[in-house]
């Protein structure tokens, strides 16, 4: 007998919880408000708790710090690829940068770091900016070109000038208190930076930003300038990018012209494609998967960056969409396969 | 009629490497009046649009915008000073709902001097005005059509969107590049009201069109271009009784009998 062929296809459907969690009736029972703050708790908690968690493995720790930088990074690049239309290759510029203001005001004027840090953060994006300025009419992949030869640049420059000590960087820069400090102001900005910026895209502001990404010879005949909003953009991520420079300096106690390495540049984007593009906290959850994993390779020598480079491969091929997306559908709907 | 001129062109000349766009092109317009600028398909409206808006500079020639001279200015600031234009191809803010695209007009400079829309954004919040505006032009507030995102609007919508866009800024001239190309009769029947109720407003307007009835039916003075130059200029019935018109418009049999 010949095998019937029936053609189905997979329907999503809203769950109801997810329907009735959308206005006001959010509040009408525990069951809905627990429902809409889970995760967000879940995130929120498990954040604050891992430090305490690994309390007994220190060095797991420190790649806790490394993987809040890279977060913050992740986090800088997904807010300007997918809200404000710029593809930023920029990520080790905002780290040097970030790095070597703030070793440079430590040891040259002698601050503390509860000083640098938040001069080296707003200082460096205003560097960032007025260095990328002049490529703000460009788009798409020239941007990308152009962000990504800034790191480059800057690395040969104090190589060649022999500034800023040269190859040797900048020794002697003052650590942080203490490992907790270190953990806790990363995690603390990385959270209050995951949230106000998911709340600004949804401001007037975020939807002129959103506006330039979508179309900006249309922003441009409402009257607004686009350029001073890409200026906004990137001021915003490249102070991102910054604080976690100046975190990485007084980390490590010194900043070098490794800090323009192009990791930085590269593991963000990689984190932002396995978490989920356009969703902020799928860079996130991408860095927390990303950063260890390739701590894990390290005993494989050599061969890690090739183990590395399959894993991504993997995911990229078989979930192309990132981890939150994903996540977030299962989250909100249920599937059934339909008969046509 | 002595009433003031909102914009004039001076002799606008524009190349585009060996094509030459637009040829010396004069025109006048006065507050009130609705211009239509009509011509075959690659005679330089758009370009000529592009000139007056910013988006292209032209090579020669000047543009005076209530006695400002606009000529080289980029599209914001021209947007800002009161003159907005509407794209022929739609460009909508493709992920925003609807309504959420009318707020970054209303988030511009321009619109909070002025309050945008009517000055409804000196009393409300920018959302309820950009519903407001929307249900002013056909979109009805209570369905749900305003809060979809744009994505999923028919073309007859998207339209209507790029309008609300112009006249969320409050504009003093509203450019309307082809509003009424693409769209279904049905379409087209709900959009005339429409640009009627503008006119009755005294929304000053330059009309770029194919649709040559409905335009006949809405402007008072019509100019026609060909290879971007002005052929000539008039009421309808002084445009369609002109030779030159007909012969760049509607039959190529009596070009050759000039050749």
């Amino acid at each position: 007998m010949e095998a019937v062929i029936q053609s189905r296809r997979k329907e999503r459907v809203d769950r109801g919880i997810k329907v009735r969690t959308d206005g006001v009736y959010a509040v009408s029972s525990w069951r809905e408000i627990t429902y809409l703050v889970a995760p967000r708790l879940l995130l929120i908690g498990g954040l604050v708790l891992l430090p305490l968690m690994l309390s007994a493995v220190p060095y797991w720790q420190k790649v806790l710090s490394i993987i809040c930088i890279y977060s913050l990074l992740a986090i800088s690049f997904d807010f300007l690829a997918h809200f404000v239309g710029l593809v930023s290759l920029g990520g080790a510029l905002y780290i040097g940068i970030g790095a070597y203001t703030a070793a440079l005001l430590n040891t040259h004027l002698g601050l503390p770091p509860i000083l640098t840090i938040p001069l080296a953060t707003i200082l460096g994006g205003g560097i960032c900016t007025l260095l990328l300025w002049p490529c703000l009419p460009l788009r798409g992949v020239y941007f990308a070109i152009v962000s990504l030869m800034f790191p480059l640049l800057a690395a040969r420059v104090i190589e060649a000038l022999d500034i800023f000590g040269g190859t040797d960087g900048i020794l002697g820069v003052v650590g942080l208190p203490n490992k907790w400090v270190e953990m806790y102001v990363l995690l603390g900005a990385v959270l209050i930076i995951l949230f106000g910026l998911r709340r600004l895209v949804n401001e007037d502001v975020g939807l002129v930003f959103r506006g330039v990404k979508d179309n900006d010879q249309a922003v441009k005949a409402s009257g607004i300038n686009i350029i001073t909003f890409k200026a906004l953009g990137v001021f915003i991520a490249s102070a991102m990018g910054c604080l976690g420079g100046a975190m990485l300096s007084h980390l490590y106690m010194w900043a070098g012209i490794s800090q323009f390495a192009l990791d930085f540049s590269i593991i963000p984007i990689a984190a932002t494609v396995v978490g989920g593009g356009g969703t902020l906290a799928g860079p996130v959850l991408g860095c927390l998967l990303l950063v260890p994993i390739s701590e894990l390779l390290r005993d494989f020598g050599t061969l890690r960056i090739a183990v590395y480079a399959v894993i991504l491969c993997a995911f990229i091929v078989f979930k192309s969409e990132g981890l939150m997306v994903y996540g977030s559908r299962k989250y909100q709907q249920f599937e059934r396969w339909v008969q046509i | 009629m002595s009433a003031e001129t909102m914009l004039s062109l001076k002799g606008v000349t524009k190349r585009f490497g060996g094509v030459q766009a637009l040829t010396e092109v004069d025109m006048e317009v006065r507050r009130g009046d609705i211009l239509g600028i009509i011509g075959p398909n690659g005679c330089g409206k758009t370009t000529l649009v592009n000139c007056i808006t910013g988006f292209v500079r032209p090579d020669q020639g000047q543009v005076i915008f209530q006695g400002r001279d606009i000529t080289g200015w980029p599209p914001h600031k021209v947007a800002d000073a009161g003159l907005t234009r509407t794209f022929q191809v739609m460009r909508p803010y493709y992920s925003l709902a609807a309504y959420k695209n009318l707020i970054v007009p209303l988030f511009s400079p321009r619109a909070r001097r002025t309050g945008g829309w009517r000055g409804g954004g000196r009393m409300g919040d920018r959302n309820t005005v950009a519903v407001d505006i929307l249900e002013e032009i056909g979109f009805e507030r209570d369905s749900y059509v305003p809060y979809k995102t744009a994505s999923s609007l028919p073309t007859g919508y998207l339209k209507r969107l790029e309008l609300a866009r112009c006249l969320a800024l409050r504009p003093d001239l509203i450019i309307c590049d082809e509003v009424f190309s693409g769209l279904s009769m049905s379409e087209m029947a709900s959009m005339l009201p429409l640009m009627e109720k503008l006119r009755a407003e005294g929304v000053t307007l330059i009309m770029v069109e194919h649709r040559l009835r409905e335009l006949f039916s809405l402007a008072n003075r019509v100019m026609v271009l060909n290879f971007g130059a002005k052929v000539c200029e008039g009421n309808s019935e002084e445009v369609m009784a002109n030779e030159e018109v007909k012969r760049a418009y509607f039959g190529s049999e009596e070009v050759f009998e000039y050749v």
